[in-house]
């Protein structure tokens, strides 16, 4: 919570000014009780009616100035903590922009979200909170105990037996309350994961007619969740009432007690009613105050999570000798190259990589799952860093070229395929802003894209829904292509990314590429052996170390797991 | 029940400082108005809900009456008290005043034990009714057909399961309550009030016509507001959404910069109409307060003048300023009561649709069980379609002889997967036949049918739950080694030792710490337990590399043994030791027969083929 103060910094003029307009408005309310005391005890007593219309009149004044403070307070509470939530959100999300692949794989992408979101919510929350009501309470409090104490100090030590009860009451109830509902949420999230697994898994269910089963694991997680709720709700239940027995007890106790004094000729009846108001208004505060300690330790979670992003080391970024100078040739040379996951114990993932792909070959890279095919090529455009060894383009270390002139000389489609709500044509041009239309055409031609996108009736101009939704795999896939071929790089690396596309289609895009990307160092990951026989190189991975590389006929000849491959594909008789 | 006068006192409610699923009420922050359709209805569907609680929901009101109206009866005795004082210096009446003070004490402490007992009951009943809900609800989703799921967004449904549900809980536990307290209140202080004096009623109330006034234009620009800031919050996180999904792609394309501008301006934006809104819907606080402490001071000043008349006593005044206090807050509740219960039934609607969503097609009465199947698979001329007027399949013959490997290829979007939709009854057929060992699959029970298929889809469902439990789902009744052999099988036991704890490592919820190619492994173990006697593989191998899947494929040989099986694929290799290779094309089955029958023919599987060895040749 204490890393997120300094997000209070740039508003702190009107961070100090709400509390002190607070003063103003607390002050308001204070005063009323003690003019009605005068009122009934000046007034009523030797039956001035002047005195009471001009004691009436200053205190509907009183009570026109407070308004003045509680709107300031309201005005500056609002613009500060919007603003410092804008700005912890803009950081926050300024911050995972220069996140690398690692920490975008640590934190998960639901989980950033989450972050960015709820979290920042959280915070703001809590900012008007504090300003509107944690400074409040104290004040109310501190002052309804001045004003008793002038009144009557006798009477006041009511509140020495009071104030403890009120307090002791409400620490028990936090105390055994905050662990409960923290069972409570954890067993919300069973109830809701059992949910959410069966809406996604609903066919596997049906198939495996496991209704019955499901309905009993999740009437044993909503029976969990319910007795737990019972049990917090009820204990917290108990807040209000206990509050509101201590507090009317002690207006018993107070007229009591006054009335002793009155009779003595201590204290007077007006006195007596302005000291129940004062009675009533700190006791409140302290209600006010448990809000507070509920809300902060609310709001702490939140605020860790957001340090933890915010505090995240940028593990990949420029040096200051770094060079601009884009890429010319496309040469790339792993020397050596070794590679481990932070926090990954075991066996690295790549191991002594070494080869060199030449300005303009087709670099095909086959293996199993896992083999670490995908992580090798996101060594080049830095999306991670070697652990050792280094990887050279252009004769150039990676790491001393600047990431933007490294990333934006490179095209990258990802296994997975990300498009974003907007036309398709908003989509292409992501990989080129001032692409000419007749450009924009070429490319999504070669990538078999343009006949399907014709084929809707807005064409370019066709809006996708989020993550593309409203087009089927294969489609997603070759408007990736098709982006990526956009920025007309000297480093295509193509993830596996037609691993949707129909045989047929998947051919002729190759033919395709192959004339497009004449001079383009190409880095192919694939399945399909039919997908990789036209590469100058094959790479043949295994267990993160390099099998063999060769054309498909020397490794046909030589290379065992190559042969392996090859025959699960195409079958026997065709050796 | 005395209060503080401050407005802007937060609400104790008995829930308060639940989890962070509970809506905090010093958010500020008030949703736009949810209008409820059928308001009626839904609270005839609740009231079935209640009705099974009558008694304690009855309790719980007499309660709450209980406690509110001795709550009210306090301030009157403070008057009394207050005009046992006044008689001054060694005059006061200590045996009167013992007996106000005694019937005061008694009268608040039944209140608070009341009031205690209500919540207490109250919590226990309502969580009662929503469990049932949420049970219901669960049991109703799991009868639900395939389409429901298919036509709507699972996070839509996600939200009715859980935040309507929730709301269903708050609007039950708290605000109903509430508003039936709140109710009392105003007009058991009304009532009080005019009791004591008729007129100094009528002036006290002066200001608030005014006040009133105030807040509901307040309450109507500050909803203006709200709507613009649900408005730019939805829009801003959407963009949160897309671009942290899409990171990597963001990275690939440098566009962070882009990313970055966009944003900085939705923020903004954001900003500035959030600034707006909960300024404008803050200004209700000090405008309630000022009225209040006016109306104090009116209290004090005209109850005084008309004290020194001899109008009333001054314990009126006493009795009036507590009233007064306690007058406002509910008042400014109520609407937000209101709200509150507006939106939970609007939740309740929302899920009650669900409730009244029809099931799948029940089994006809006395559908006799289907078991001990041989595995014959008969399509006759099925024709069908997801929606009306929009067939997918044409006039299909299948003929799948127990035991035989039936193959089904052909491009993306040819309704493979709906021929296996079918064949398992997520879809019922519009035109023709399928039977199994000759029933109509719709004359069987249902469930039977389903148990005697296996099915591996390409959607991978595992849950949070240990690896074994994960497979044992294929059945449930299996032993830990016949677990453990049937991952052997499917070539997952190698991967399974190596994971933390082996057998017993606990899966993320969605699987997430498995590759999706394991996952795979997981599903086909889990068919390769249910042993069934027709077994149905969806592109099952499609994620798992090419050796892998060979591997597996040499496990799945001898599991189709003895069983039909109906393998879609567009890895053509996997398929070509099938009985029939049947390809489908808009629809259609547009050629069968064996691989080599089908090469000889040259036809559309010969270039499907083709294109995959073309360049080998």
């Amino acid at each position: 919570m204490r890393k997120l103060a300094k997000y209070i910094k740039p508003y702190w003029k009107q961070a100090v000014l709400a509390p002190l307009l607070m003063i103003l408005d607390v002050a308001t309310n204070l005063l009323q009780p003690a003019f009605m005391a005068k009122i009934v005890d000046v007034g009523i007593a030797n039956g001035d009616i002047n005195y009471i219309i001009k004691t009436g009149i200053i205190m509907i004044g009183i009570a026109i100035m407070g308004i003045l403070g509680g709107i300031g307070v309201i005005v500056f509470s609002s613009t500060v903590s919007q603003n410092i939530s804008a700005d912890i959100r803009m950081d926050l999300f300024k911050k995972i922009q220069s996140f690398s692949f690692d920490s975008l794989d640590k934190f998960k992408t639901s989980s950033l979200i989450t972050r960015l979101t709820n979290d920042v919510l959280q915070i703001q929350n809590i900012v008007v909170g504090l300003m509107r009501i944690a400074i409040r309470a104290p004040l109310f409090c501190i002052g309804g105990i001045i004003m008793a104490l002038t009144i009557n100090p006798g009477l006041a030590a009511i509140l020495i037996f009071t104030i403890p009860v009120i307090v002791i009451a409400i620490t028990i109830i936090m105390k055994k309350g905050f662990p409960l509902f923290s069972i409570v949420q954890k067993k919300l999230d069973g109830v809701n994961g059992v949910m959410r697994e069966n809406l996604t898994g609903i066919r596997v269910v049906k198939a495996f007619v496991r209704s019955d089963f499901e309905n009993k694991r999740f009437e044993t997680a909503n029976k969990e969740f319910k007795a737990i709720n019972v049990q917090a709700s009820r204990l917290v239940g108990m807040t209000m009432p206990v509050m509101m027995l201590v507090m009317n007890l002690s207006i018993v106790a107070v007229i009591w007690f006054g009335g002793i004094k009155v009779n003595v000729g201590n204290m007077q009846v007006g006195e007596v009613m302005a000291f129940i108001t004062y009675m009533t208004q700190i006791l409140f505060s302290f209600l006010m105050m448990a809000f507070v300690v509920i809300m902060f330790s609310r709001a702490k979670a939140s605020a860790d999570r957001i340090v933890e992003v915010l505090e995240t080391e940028i593990d990949i970024k420029d040096t200051k000798e770094a060079s601009e100078e884009i890429i010319k040739n496309g040469r790339v040379d792993f020397e050596n190259v070794s590679f481990r996951y932070t926090g990954a114990g075991g066996e690295p993932v790549l191991k002594k990589i070494s080869f060199t792909a030449l300005p303009g070959e087709t670099v095909a890279i086959l293996g199993s799952t896992g083999s670490g095919k995908t992580t090798l090529v996101n060594l080049i455009p830095r999306f991670y860093d070697v652990t050792e060894g280094r990887i050279l383009i252009d004769n150039k270390d990676v790491r001393d070229i600047k990431l933007h002139s490294l990333r934006s000389s490179i095209s990258m489609v990802l296994q997975e395929t990300n498009l974003f709500s907007g036309t398709i044509e908003y989509n292409l041009r992501w990989g080129n802003e001032t692409a000419s239309e007749e450009e924009m055409i070429e490319v999504a031609k070669v990538a078999q894209a343009h006949d399907f996108i014709t084929s809707f009736s807005d064409g370019y101009n066709t809006a996708l829904g989020q993550k593309g939704v409203n087009l089927s795999g294969g489609q997603k896939q070759r408007i990736a292509i098709a982006r990526a071929l956009m920025k007309k790089p000297k480093l295509l690396i193509l993830d596996d990314s037609t691993s949707a596309v129909d045989m047929g289609t998947e051919a002729r895009l190759q033919v395709a590429l192959k004339n497009m990307l004449k001079g383009t160092t190409t880095f192919i990951i694939a399945q399909r052996i039919s997908s990789v026989l036209a590469a100058d190189k094959i790479m043949v991975l295994e267990d993160g170390e390099i099998a063999d590389m060769g054309t498909h006929e020397e490794l046909i000849e030589r290379c065992a797991v190559y042969q392996d491959i090859y025959r699960s594909q195409l079958g026997k008789e065709a050796v | 029940m005395l209060n503080d006068k401050s407005v802007n006192k937060p609400q104790v409610r008995p829930g308060f400082g639940r989890g962070p699923g509970g809506h905090g009420h010093m958010s500020g922050m008030m949703g736009p108005k949810v209008k409820t359709k059928d308001a009626k209805g839904t609270m005839k569907k609740l009231w079935k809900y209640f009705a099974k609680q009558k008694g304690q929901y009855l309790l719980v009101i007499i309660l709450v009456l209980g406690s509110t109206l001795l709550s009210l009866v306090g301030p009157l005795l403070i008057g009394y008290g207050v005009d046992v004082l006044t008689a001054g210096k060694g005059l006061v009446d200590f045996n009167k005043l013992f007996t106000i003070l005694i019937w005061m004490g008694l009268a608040y402490l039944l209140s608070a034990l009341m009031n205690w007992v209500q919540i207490y009951v109250m919590v226990g009943v309502a969580q009662d009714t929503v469990w049932q809900i949420r049970t219901d609800l669960f049991a109703k989703i799991q009868t639900l057909p395939l389409k429901f799921f298919d036509s709507r967004l699972h996070g839509d449904i996600m939200s009715r399961l859980t935040n309507d549900v929730e709301n269903i809980n708050n609007t039950l536990s708290q605000s109903a309550t509430q508003l039936i307290a709140s109710i009392i209140t105003v007009l058991g202080t009304m009532g009080m009030m005019l009791y004591l004096s008729p007129v100094l009623t009528l002036i006290s109330l002066i200001a608030f016509p005014l006040g009133m006034y105030i807040s509901l234009k307040i309450a109507g620009n500050s909803r203006k507001y709200f709507a613009g800031q649900q408005k730019e919050l939805g829009m801003l996180n959407g963009f949160i959404e897309e671009t942290i999904s899409g990171q990597k792609v963001v990275k690939t394309f440098c566009r962070e910069e882009k990313s970055l501008e966009t944003f900085s301006e939705d923020n903004q934006k954001l900003k500035k109409v959030g600034i707006k809104a909960q300024i404008f819907s803050g200004f209700i606080m000090p405008v309630m307060s000022v009225v209040n402490n006016i109306n104090f001071a009116i209290v004090a000043a005209v109850g005084g003048w008309m004290s020194v008349k001899g109008m009333i006593t001054v314990g009126v005044i006493a009795s009036f300023l507590n009233y007064t206090r306690q007058f406002s807050r509910p008042i400014n509740e109520i609407a937000n009561q209101f709200n509150m219960i507006q939106s939970g039934l609007a939740g309740a609607e929302r899920v009650f649709e669900i409730m009244d969503e029809k099931p799948e097609f029940e089994d006809n009465a006395g559908a006799p069980e289907i078991t001990k199947v041989a595995g014959d698979v008969n399509f006759n001329n099925v024709s069908f379609g997801y929606k009306k007027g929009i067939t997918v399949l044409k006039g299909v013959n299948i003929v799948a002889r127990a035991g035989q490997t039936i193959a089904l290829v052909g491009p993306t979007g040819a309704g493979k997967t709906t021929i296996v939709n079918l064949l398992t009854r997520f879809y019922d057929i519009d035109e023709g036949t399928i039977t199994v060992d000759g029933k109509d699959i719709r004359t069987v029970e249902k469930d039977s049918l389903r148990k005697c298929l296996g099915i591996v889809l390409q959607d991978t469902y595992l849950f949070s739950d240990t690896v074994r439990e994960n497979i044992r789902y294929g059945r449930l009744e299996s032993s830990d080694v016949e677990v453990e052999n049937a991952a052997r099988i499917a070539n997952a036991d190698s991967f399974i030792l190596r994971l933390p704890e082996g057998y017993d490592t606990v899966l993320t919820e969605d699987g997430m710490n498995l590759s999706q190619g394991q996952r795979q492994l997981l599903t086909i173990a889990r068919a390769i337990l249910a042993n069934p006697a027709i077994l149905i593989l969806d592109e099952a191998t499609s994620s798992v590399d090419t050796r892998t899947e060979m591997n597996i494929q040499k496990a799945m040989l001898s599991l189709m043994k003895g069983r039909t099986s109906f393998v879609i694929a567009h890895r053509l290799s996997t398929i070509r030791d099938a009985d029939e290779i049947l390809v489908v094309n808009g629809g259609e089955i547009i050629e069968r027969g064996t691989h080599k029958e089908l090469l000889e023919a040259e036809g559309f599987y010969f270039d499907l083929h083709s294109s995959q060895q073309r360049k080998i040749s």
